[in-house]
């Protein structure tokens, strides 16, 4: 079976050729014109005129647009209604898009975007939290509150407590390919959009408003994306909308790109967060009560700010069963760029809260942390249930076979025609309160296991000796080891957002052409829903043609987003596969006078009874035989039910867990350190490809370290970034990388019915980054008494700061 | 202006050229060669490698920021062209999908050319030389696992055929008639009594080496730049010369070669200069760019100036010599005539005394927070002579003239190294910026004079040294 097999990515041999077409290197028609957006230089304020004559009057400019140009709607939101493609007459960040330069070339089209002469009524912007909160400037009526129990009094009858704060700073996305956009403009005032997007459906319906068309006349395709990390969920709007318009005026083919600068000048990114809290705990550590108050800058509009706010909150418990708990949550409008997704959608921020409480509450009782953290976990399931791992032990990456595992197709139900291979739920509700502070019931808790081994495969004991020991002996060298551990809640919060739709269709030759709503942005997710479509038609993955989301072939479509692509899309196709299969089956059945059951798919052949024949002779004997081979797939998430007001429900259908130690030296005159080593144990589920959820443990962690140590963006007092280009933002570059660096899979089974009882893995393991925060942390606390409540990211100088704020000499 | 080059072993013969039309632009938007990306457009990133191939062998470069007039008389190879003729996979293409070494792809063609290099010049220090390679989604280390897997495999007829195709069809000369034209206001003078007129007769002219600086005045700064020198056909300039008594660094010496020279005289100047940036903005920089530039966190000048370094200058047929440090006169303003232009910079040979610190943010390709250079002398328990020197401490580079006072002629000892940290107040007054605060450079570059006399004490690893 297809499934499960270390396949290398759809793509790869594409990629390493300069073959792969990304949006920018689609062949355009003659007389394409290109685009650039004037940004705003100041961050706050009323324009009070803007003369564009020299912009219009550069080389090689076709046309200069401003608001007041656009046919119809002026919005690039995602969600309020308060993102015009083009300022009206405030300005309220800066980079802010004020007018569109339509011109000949991408060259011309920069050139003359710097040449409007805008006058502004300037305002001192509100750039802080204290700005923020001082101003009133906020998100929603007032604070979010979720509660379970009260967390006052049972901090204040407590043994021990402790309260502190932690900023957290955000994160540039730096995909590799920045946003871009390619309208072609079609007969009958049709548009067909290329996009480098998350959400073709949102594309799609932006454009048509701007349109001023139906949803109907506007098409959008996605291949692939130079990587997207949420950066690509809300943020392509406005390109793709420009890109339309102009085409609409113009009549001629309109791509945009952002240069660098001005896709981080323009784009948001990671919330950056401040959050206080105050524990009470007793002797051994075992917590009672805590209470966190959370602040977000969202930036100027509104965007997806409170989805991710509310999954911050939704992962403040992390992996602990907090008896009382309260959390507070300010979602805070701010001139800076609009916040938006970003792997975790908020929830690393959350978990950095509760594990920073872990660290801080460690590091009072004197306590080994990763003895606390266990003391405060949630139950372990129930017996019974299907979370032993499949393998003996965590496998290394590359060990993996190649090949296909055996499977005895006498058995094997999922290969045949007709028949439902379906589980019974297994899942076993869990009461006891073993809940979590939203009052979902954490069924499923597989950080015991996990724990257990990844202590174990890492040698934490005698690492974190031999880290003391070296620490004892002084020094300007200081070492650190932590562990941290990952519950990730998979759904997306805005229930309706979980479901998705595939089209298959069989050729009489016996290919298969795939599609479903899902986007490629590098995590390898077409190869993954094409190992499913193969292993139900029982072919090779190659006999399946993966093609471009496609808003003509699947509509309504999520954004891939939320980890959710391959559990959603997964099981669309499945049911897709299935339709057509079972249509096969029923027809060769009767051909061969038995029963669909009967009929098994197979290693590229068909089997009915006796019969034995290749898949594409069954394709084209059900073709002949006038059978549809052509469906369509749909799945919806089943028992999600969530009031994000009250803060109450089941907003996932499961968690995924994975688990991370890693260690660090720190030089203590500089700051500088480096990660020597990470271990990870991961909880990807039944692995549909375990080489490609290992690419996305690795790179999260790395991506998660990197978030939370170089990864600094600094605005200035007028509201300017200045860190707008990789020569001053500074993502982990080759040798950042964990020196020795051990990722395996957990590899055990989702207890709820996934697809092939699978786990999603697309954000969980940024998570694990936090454990490099945390060894950082460690290896500062070596250098005095006191706890070092570092910040994050904690570059060379906040490092170098908190071990002067212990106290220590250099 | 005419250039010609080979692009994937084919030759290229291109007239009336805009001067700072850029390679990357070219080959995607002339010769549809989409596979060689944009990723930053200022050579931090890698996307954009291509492999240059000229007489000093082959090295990747960022197409970005290159300028059409610089691939003069080279041959150039796109990721196109580093799989065979027939498809073959290349074995770093090989090994990067066997060991998936690619997600989104958008990073990949330029790894797999920065690849392909190293497994071509037998360089097996990954880390190095992947460090001008970002990549967001892998973690680099399944890139890594593949380089290594690759390392075994012999290198391909086919990588090595430009160095044979350069020879034979001799580019270069059979693209130097009109080489030496002014065609839309660019030169590329053959030596350097040629460059000496030509600036002397065009002072107003923007000179470009490497372009690593230049060329973000273009792709950044949309800046038309007027008349242009390339300096690249000016090979007479770039030679570096160890003497007996003085090592003699030509201004176009690129970094590498500076790397290669310094390493065995001053191992902790090679090292400074290989996290000096990539490996592709180090083939292209030159030493008297970065010098002649002024900036204040350019590396090179501190570590130079330590080593009582002479900078030569010449316009014309005069040339007049002064002590580095002399040249930065202030921020933004050098010590440069017009029509003037950086030849050579000089040291004495010297027992090997210095040491460099770089900070930074990240280790790798990162422009220094603080770079301080020290070179202290010992004699009879001693300090005899102290040449401090620092980057990012103030708006130009410059000696720790109070700190090196409070050295000289006391017994080098842990009292010493105590009174003279407080010097480094009078010395500098630095500032608070993106890459880091006031207060931390100057403690940082106090802890550094001490960070020195405990290494040369013996002292304990240093961080990088420190393994797992």
């Amino acid at each position: 079976m297809s499934v499960s097999r270390a396949l290398p990515h759809d793509a790869a041999r594409l990629h390493v050729t300069g073959a792969a077409r990304y949006v920018d290197d689609i062949p355009v028609p003659a007389g394409c014109l290109h685009l650039a957006f004037g940004l705003s230089t100041i961050a706050r304020g009323a324009i009070r005129s803007m003369n564009l004559d020299e912009a219009r009057g550069a080389p090689g400019v076709v046309a200069v647009l401003s608001a007041a140009d656009l046919p119809f709607a002026n919005d690039v939101s995602p969600s309020a209604h308060d993102e015009p493609l083009l300022a009206t007459d405030r300005v309220h960040y800066l980079g802010q898009q004020l007018f569109l330069v339509v011109a000949e070339s991408h060259l011309a089209a920069r050139r003359a975007a710097r040449l409007g002469r805008v006058e502004y009524d300037e305002e001192d912007p509100v750039l802080t939290i204290e700005q923020a909160l001082a101003a009133g400037a906020r998100f929603e009526e007032g604070p979010r509150i979720y509660e379970k129990g009260d967390a006052r009094a049972a901090i204040a009858a407590a043994a021990r407590t402790i309260e502190g704060t932690i900023e957290i700073g955000g994160q540039e996305h730096f995909y590799l390919e920045g946003q871009a956009a390619l309208a072609l403009p079609q007969e009958g005032g049709d548009m067909v959009v290329h996009s480098s997007t998350q959400h073709p459906t949102e594309i799609q319906h932006k454009v048509a408003e701007a349109l001023g068309v139906p949803m109907h006349g506007v098409r959008v395709e996605t291949r692939r994306m130079g990587g997207g990390f949420g950066g690509k969920e809300s943020q392509g709007n406005a390109l793709a909308v420009a890109c339309a318009v102009a085409a609409r005026l113009t009549g001629r083919a309109c791509k945009m790109r952002y240069d660098r600068d001005d896709d981080m000048i323009v784009t948001g990114k990671r919330h950056d967060f401040r959050i206080a809290y105050r524990a009470g705990f007793d002797a051994d550590g075992r917590i009672g009560g805590v209470e966190f108050v959370q602040y977000a800058r969202c930036g100027w509009s509104q965007d997806l700010s409170l989805p991710v706010a509310d999954r911050a909150m939704l992962h403040a418990d992390n992996a602990y069963l907090l008896p009382a708990c309260r959390i507070e949550s300010h979602r805070l409008r701010t001139n800076t760029q609009s916040a938006t997704a970003f792997r975790g959608f908020g929830g690393p921020q959350g978990m950095l809260g509760i594990e920073r409480v872990m660290d801080h509450i460690a590091h009072e009782l004197g306590l080994d942390p990763v003895e606390l953290r266990r003391r405060n976990y949630y139950r372990a399931p129930g017996a019974g249930g299907l979370s032993a791992p499949r393998a003996a032990a965590p496998r290394p990456p590359e060990s993996f076979p190649g090949k296909m595992k055996h499977v005895d197709p006498a058995t094997d139900l999922t290969s045949r025609g007709a028949v439902s291979d379906l589980a019974p739920d297994r899942a076993r509700a869990e009461g006891g309160g073993n809940t979590t502070p939203y009052g979902q019931a954490v069924n499923d808790f597989e950080l015991h296991g996990i724990t257990d081994v990844l202590m174990r495969t890492s040698d934490y004991d005698n690492r974190c000796r031999a880290v003391g020991e070296w620490n004892a002996r002084g020094g300007p060298i200081r070492r650190g080891i932590a562990f941290s551990p990952v519950k990730f809640g998979i759904s997306f919060t805005l229930t309706h957002l979980n479901q998705a739709g595939a089209l298959v269709h069989v050729y009489q030759d016996g290919s298969v052409h795939l599609n479903h709503g899902g986007t490629e942005m590098g995590q390898g997710l077409f190869q993954k829903v094409a190992q499913v479509a193969a292993s139900r038609f029982g072919i090779e993955p190659g006999a399946v043609k993966i093609t471009a989301t496609d808003t003509a072939k699947v509509p309504n479509t999520s954004a891939t987003a939320a980890s959710s692509g391959s559990d959603l899309n997964g099981m669309a196709v499945k049911a897709a596969c299935d339709t057509i299969r079972g249509r096969m089956a029923e027809f060769l059945a009767e051909l061969h006078q038995t029963v669909a059951a009967e009929v098994r798919f197979h290693d590229g052949r068909v089997r009915v009874g006796s019969h034995d024949m290749s898949f594409a002779e069954a394709a084209e004997a059900a073709y002949l035989g006038r059978v549809s081979l052509s469906a369509t797939g749909y799945y919806r998430t089943p028992k999600l039910a969530w009031d994000r007001i009250r803060g109450v429900g089941r907003p996932f259908y499961y968690f995924a867990y994975g688990a991370a130690v890693s260690e660090v030296a720190v030089d203590i005159r500089s700051g500088e350190y480096r990660i020597l080593r990470a271990d990870i144990l991961h909880d990807a589920g039944a692995s549909l490809n375990p080489a490609l959820d290992i690419g996305q443990i690795e790179g999260g962690y790395v991506q998660g370290a990197g978030w939370l140590t170089t990864e600094e963006l600094v605005w200035d007092g007028k509201g300017r970034l200045r860190t707008q280009a990789p020569s001053t933002y500074k993502i982990p570059a080759c040798a950042d990388r964990p020196e020795v660096f051990n990722v395996a899979l957990w590899d055990g089974a989702n207890r709820e019915d996934t697809i092939y009882r699978s786990k999603a893995v697309g954000e969980p393991p940024l998570m694990l980054g936090i454990s490099a925060f945390l060894a950082l942390s460690h290896a500062i606390a070596s250098c005095g008494a006191r706890y070092p409540a570092l910040d994050a990211p904690a570059t060379p100088e906040a490092v170098w700061a908190a071990v002067r704020r212990l106290g220590h000499g250099i | 202006m005419d250039v010609r080059f080979l692009l994937n072993g084919e030759t290229v013969e291109l007239t009336g050229v805009p001067p700072t039309r850029t390679l990357l632009d070219w080959l995607r938007e002339e010769r549809g060669l989409t596979g060689t990306k944009e990723g930053c457009n200022e050579g931090d990133c890698g996307a954009c490698t291509v492999m240059v191939t000229d007489a000093g062998g082959a090295r990747p470069l960022n197409a970005c920021i290159l300028f059409l007039p610089q691939l003069h008389g080279c041959a150039v190879r796109t990721v196109e062209g580093i799989a065979g003729p027939d498809g073959t996979l290349h074995p770093v293409q090989q090994a990067m999908v066997d060991h998936h070494g690619s997600q989104c792809g958008f990073c990949t063609p330029g790894f797999v050319v920065s690849m392909a290099v190293a497994h071509l010049n037998g360089d097996t220090d990954a880390d190095t030389a992947l460090a001008g390679n970002l990549c967001r989604c892998t973690g680099y280390a399944p890139i890594v696992r593949a380089a290594r897997a690759a390392e075994a495999q012999p290198v391909p007829d086919w990588m090595r055929a430009d160095g044979a195709l350069l020879a034979s069809r001799t580019v270069r000369q059979v693209g130097e008639g009109a080489a030496g034209g002014p065609i839309r206001d660019a030169y590329r003078p053959q030596d350097g009594d040629e460059l000496a007129a030509l600036y002397a007769a065009h002072p107003d002219a923007t000179l470009v080496a490497g372009a690593t600086d230049v060329g973000l005045w273009v792709t950044k700064g949309l800046r038309d730049l007027g008349t242009v020198i390339f300096l690249n056909g000016c090979s007479d300039l770039g030679a570096i010369e160890i003497g007996e008594d003085r090592v003699r660094i030509g201004a176009m010496a690129d970094m590498n070669a500076m790397r290669a020279a310094m390493t065995p005289l001053h191992p902790s100047y090679g090292e400074m200069i290989r996290r000096f940036a990539s490996v592709q903005v180090r083939a292209a920089a030159t030493v008297g760019g970065n010098i002649a530039n002024g900036s204040p966190i350019g590396d090179n000048p501190p570590a130079l100036i330590a080593l009582g370094a002479t900078l030569h200058l010449r316009r014309g047929d005069s040339r007049r010599e002064m002590p580095l440090e002399a040249f930065f006169l202030e921020y933004g303003r050098q010590d440069r005539g017009a029509g003037e232009f950086v030849e050579a910079v000089s040291f004495p040979r010297q027992p090997d005394r210095l040491k460099c610190y770089k900070l930074s943010k990240r280790f790798d390709q990162d422009i220094s927070a603080v770079c301080g250079c020290f070179n202290i002398t010992l004699a009879g328990g001693e300090v005899s002579a102290a040449r401090i020197a620092f980057g990012g401490m103030a708006g130009t580079p410059r000696r720790a003239g109070t700190v090196e006072a409070a050295l000289i002629g006391r017994p080098w000892s842990a009292e010493t190294i105590a009174a003279a940290q407080a010097g480094f107040d009078a010395d500098f007054t630095p500032m608070d910026d993106m890459r880091a605060s006031a207060v931390y450079r100057l403690e940082t570059a106090r802890s550094m004079l001490a960070r020195y006399f405990a290494e040369d004490g013996g002292g304990g690893p240093t961080l990088l040294e420190v393994r797992p």
